[in-house]
């Protein structure tokens, strides 16, 4: 297939990019790293009649502040899976790109645009709500914070304003006494998650007692979404098995809804277990 | 669509070419340059017969546009022999170990396969393993071979390599 025909801008900077979204509204598309883009339009699922290339508009790499990993929208999934700070301090999400695509997918593919893109079977998207990261977006008025658990509308869908672009991602660096869990299931490797799980857990600092474990999940609804914290207590299983009951996973042809909520519970056990047991070292 | 002119950089060789806003990189090398060596196989990024080095990282041609190119260094597989050689070593041992049957696959391979080996060893990591040979190689399609003998060929090359 052959992508329609469109117009293409370079911006050389998130403002002028921002401007020109705001001129030609529904018309234009961003493209960042694109890997979810392009093929929609090679597909012709997407007919945008002008692309703004961000790629000019940033160079900054990750770096570390006030106990804060601050990823700019362009930072490619080859670096968030081997740069220094993000695999001390973000090792959740390290490992967890290591499912997305292939390599040349992630020489490419960025993870502002991964989180905009809004797939309900995100690896990162799911990352991001275990993590409780936060999205700086620049829009015409001004910048605003979104927490990554009021980011995702449904499928491919944001709560973003139709003129605001992703700048900046805020992950809390992981503290001590902290562990972390990614468990995916794929028919063959680099698909698309059938069911993705990404668990944070906490210790007391002092006691060492569990204190609080964060449950996201990938592939079990029309977007990447937050088990109900209070459905977690000390038990891997029963957890599991409560999580797996508050879900109603789609059907399709990859897999039933009946196996996904199924494949929910062993892999919430499992990646619970395997965070409290790094937390633990 | 309003066509520009750009200047595409490949193989170390300049070329001017009016290009539309939505022609792919793959679109410009194979229908205008006449690289054979650059093959459209999914248009979705997961097949990899299109894969070309961009400032030396493996990219999917058909996921890139053209004007996107330009400025950078773009490198296909017959970019990788240098004058006057016929044949780069890694697809010599592709030869040796049978590993290209009907070769619509083989640059990608080579050059997905290159890329990781030219890191593994110049990081200092040593040879990849042959697991982390599937894993790189994990996105591209062959349908001759089993991908056995192309896994042969790519352990072959990473011990030359890791040893010079």
């Amino acid at each position: 297939m052959v992508a329609p025909a469109f117009e293409y801008v370079a911006a050389g900077s998130y403002d002028e990019a921002v401007r020109l979204l705001a001129e030609n509204g529904d018309e234009a598309k961003i493209l960042a790293g694109g890997q979810s883009l392009m093929p929609m339009l090679n597909l012709r699922l997407a007919h945008p009649d002008l692309l703004i290339d961000i790629n000019p508009a940033d160079q900054r790499p990750p770096t570390l502040e006030n106990e804060m990993l601050r990823l700019p929208a362009l930072t490619r999934h080859r670096v968030l899976l081997e740069h220094d700070l993000v695999r001390q301090h973000c090792p959740l999400l390290a490992e967890a790109v290591r499912h997305v695509g292939n390599v040349r997918v992630r020489n490419r593919g960025t993870i502002a645009g991964s989180l905009a893109h809004a797939d309900p079977t995100s690896e990162i998207g799911c990352c991001a709500l275990a993590t409780g990261a936060r999205i700086l977006a620049r829009g015409p008025d001004g910048e605003r914070t979104v927490p990554a658990s009021d980011l995702f509308a449904g499928y491919w869908s944001t709560t973003l304003d139709p003129a605001q672009i992703i700048t900046d991602v805020l992950i809390p660096a992981a503290r001590s006494r902290q562990g972390w869990s990614f468990q995916e299931m794929v028919r063959r490797t680099s698909d698309f998650a059938i069911v993705a799980v990404a668990v944070i857990f906490n210790l007391a600092e002092r006691s060492g007692a569990p204190a609080s474990a964060t449950v996201a999940l990938a592939g079990v609804a029309d977007r990447v979404v937050l088990a109900d914290s209070e459905l977690v207590d000390d038990d891997p299983e029963q957890t599991a098995a409560r999580i797996a009951d508050t879900l109603d996973p789609p059907d399709d042809v990859h897999a039933s809804g009946a196996y996904r909520r199924r494949l929910v519970r062993v892999l919430t056990a499992r990646a619970l277990r395997e965070a409290s047991a790094r937390a633990a070292l | 669509m309003n066509k520009r002119q750009i200047t595409l950089t490949v193989n170390g060789r300049d070329h001017e070419v009016w290009v539309a806003p939505s022609d792919t990189l793959l679109d410009v090398l194979h229908d205008e340059l006449g690289l054979a060596d650059v093959r459209y196989g999914c248009g979705e990024g997961v097949c990899g017969t299109c894969t070309v080095l961009l400032d030396g990282e493996p990219v999917n041609g058909c996921l890139t546009l053209a004007v996107q190119a330009a400025g950078h260094q773009v490198t296909t597989l017959r970019g990788l022999m240098g004058p006057g050689e016929a044949m780069h070593p890694l697809q010599e041992c592709f030869l040796r170990r049978g590993a290209s049957q009907c070769g619509f696959c083989t640059p990608g391979m080579i050059l997905t396969s290159l890329d990781l080996v030219r890191r593994s060893v110049g990081q200092g990591q040593g040879r990849p393993s042959r697991d982390e040979i599937r894993y790189a190689l994990v996105g591209n399609l062959c349908r001759c071979t089993g991908y056995t003998k192309i896994l042969d060929a790519v352990e072959e090359y990473a011990d030359m390599a890791a040893e010079s």
